[in-house]
Order: C-alpha cells, then sequence, then structure tokens
C-alpha cells in the first residue's frame, strides 16, 4: 500500500493505492475554486484505468455543484472502460447536493471507505 | 420591492469574481442565517444556494473569474401578514444580461457534468427570482423563510 501526500493545500489530502484500487481521500470545501485542480487530478487518475477507485468524502464539509460536476466526470471516464468508481462517507450536509441533483442513486455511495472497498 | 417584510439591508458584502473568495461568502450568509433562526439544515441549504448564484455570476455573467464586482446583499426578514420570517439574499453582478425567462433548470436525466445550478438553487429556496437592473448585469433575489411559506411551493422540501 502506497501512501503519499498528494496536495496538501488542495481538496485532494493523499491518493493511496490498495491492491490495484485507487483511494482519494478529500477534504475541505470542494467548490468552483478547486474545481479545476480536483478535474486534473481525476482525470490522471482514471488515465490509470482502476479497476475501482473508492472517493473518500469523509473530510468534506461543503460541495458545489462545481465539485458534483468534477465527480460526474470521473464516474463516466471509468464508465468507459469498464470501471468502477465509489463514494464514501459522504456527511449530511454534502449528501444533500447529491439527491437535489438526483445523483444519488447514479452513483454508489457507501457510509464508509471499509464497506466501499468490500 | 415588496412591501412586506421589509427591513433595510443589514449585510451588504462586495467581492471580486475569483472562486478563491466564494468561502468568505459562504461564512458570512451561514451566520447570517444562523442569526436569523434558520434550522441548520436550511442553514446548509441556503449557502449552497448563495455559492451556485455566485459561481453563475462568475461563470455565465463574467464569463470567468475577473476583478470584477458581485455584490451580496443579506437581510433578516420580519413575519408580515400571512409571510413568516426568512432571510433574503440578493447577489448582483454587473456582467452580461440574459432573458430571465430563459433562466431555467435543465433536464436530470441527462446524466452530465455542469448546468445543475440554476436547478439547486430552485429546490433549495422558496423564492427565486432572477432580474435584470437598468444598469446592467444580472440580480437574483432568493429567500428562505423560516416555516413554510403560504406561497405556491417552487421547489420541494429536502
Amino acid at each position: 500500500m502506497t501512501a503519499a501526500k498528494d496536495n496538501p493545500d488542495g481538496v485532494v489530502q493523499k491518493v493511496r493505492r490498495q491492491s490495484g484500487v485507487i483511494i482519494l481521500d478529500l477534504a475541505g470545501d470542494v467548490d468552483l475554486h478547486c474545481a479545476t485542480g480536483l478535474r486534473s487530478r481525476l482525470i490522471e487518475i482514471m488515465n490509470e484505468k482502476p479497476p475501482l477507485a473508492v472517493i473518500n468524502l469523509s473530510r468534506v464539509d461543503f460541495m458545489d455543484s462545481s465539485g458534483l460536476a468534477t465527480l460526474i466526470e470521473a464516474l463516466q471516464l471509468s464508465r468507459r472502460f469498464g470501471g468502477q468508481l465509489r463514494l464514501a462517507g459522504i456527511h449530511e450536509r454534502v449528501r444533500s447536493i447529491f439527491e437535489i441533483a438526483r445523483l444519488d442513486t447514479i452513483f454508489q455511495i457507501f457510509n464508509t471507505e471499509a464497506e466501499a472497498l468490500a | 420591492m415588496k412591501k412586506e417584510n421589509l427591513l433595510e439591508h443589514k449585510i451588504e458584502i462586495h467581492i471580486a469574481a475569483q472562486p478563491e473568495y466564494l468561502c468568505v461568502a459562504r461564512s458570512a450568509v451561514r451566520k447570517a442565517a444562523q442569526l436569523a433562526g434558520l434550522p441548520e439544515r436550511h442553514v446548509d441549504h441556503v449557502t449552497l444556494a448563495l455559492e451556485e448564484a455566485l459561481t453563475n455570476s462568475i461563470r455565465h455573467g463574467y464569463g470567468g473569474p475577473c476583478s470584477e464586482t458581485i455584490i451580496i446583499k443579506i437581510r433578516k426578514l420580519l413575519p408580515c401578514d400571512k409571510k413568516a420570517g426568512g432571510l433574503e439574499i440578493i447577489v448582483r453582478d454587473f456582467g452580461r444580461q440574459v432573458d430571465p425567462a430563459c433562466i431555467k433548470s435543465r433536464n436530470l436525466d441527462n446524466i452530465k457534468p455542469g448546468g445543475l445550478g440554476v436547478h439547486i438553487i430552485h429546490s433549495l429556496m422558496d423564492e427565486t427570482e432572477y432580474s435584470c437592473p437598468a444598469d446592467g448585469g444580472m440580480q437574483v433575489r432568493m429567500v428562505k423563510y423560516l416555516v413554510a411559506s403560504n406561497l405556491e411551493p417552487q421547489q420541494h422540501a429536502i
């Protein structure tokens, strides 16, 4: 398992690799300000064509539609090569934007990272 | 300007149309919503709605980040007649004008990035009104009531 401090100044806190699975830890506010950087990072990860990628959102306090758009794009990229993208640890405050956009049934959402990896 | 529930504006914030300042506006409206007595869930709602309105101003009003100004006005509404108290938020930019009738939510069945801001605002706020000020730009007025208003609801409760 590789643990690396990916971008201490952005929402991407860590990218971990575990038995072929990529786990992306996000933290803070996922908004328009960081969306471009996050998008670039997600595209890099999806270019590796991981069979499974898990985005851990347990430390995300806020997400707007810009942040949501980056996740949607990552999901679409993963589907193109037959991979899976799962979200884990979404707080109630952040979950509502998924519900409003009716994406709570589109994304695979798990309460914990462990459940997402199972 | 509606006569009911009027109070002079209590909070006015000017920010440059830069994404890095969105968190400043969010913090302000979050606190204002708490002071207005909104339940925490609705505090989250108005914060997100403001964020989406600001993002729209930056992206669509100004065509991207720039040094131009976005004005945010926040005021508490007192109960009046048949309307409950609440919080009014006005976002004003000085960029491109569009016909408010053309500002609509997109089809959510089409899963794609982008284009969710208008829908999110309408879903979260009790009242949403777009207008074209005479001196240019766009203005969106958003209201969240402390209890369900007696008006025809624009959106379902979350």
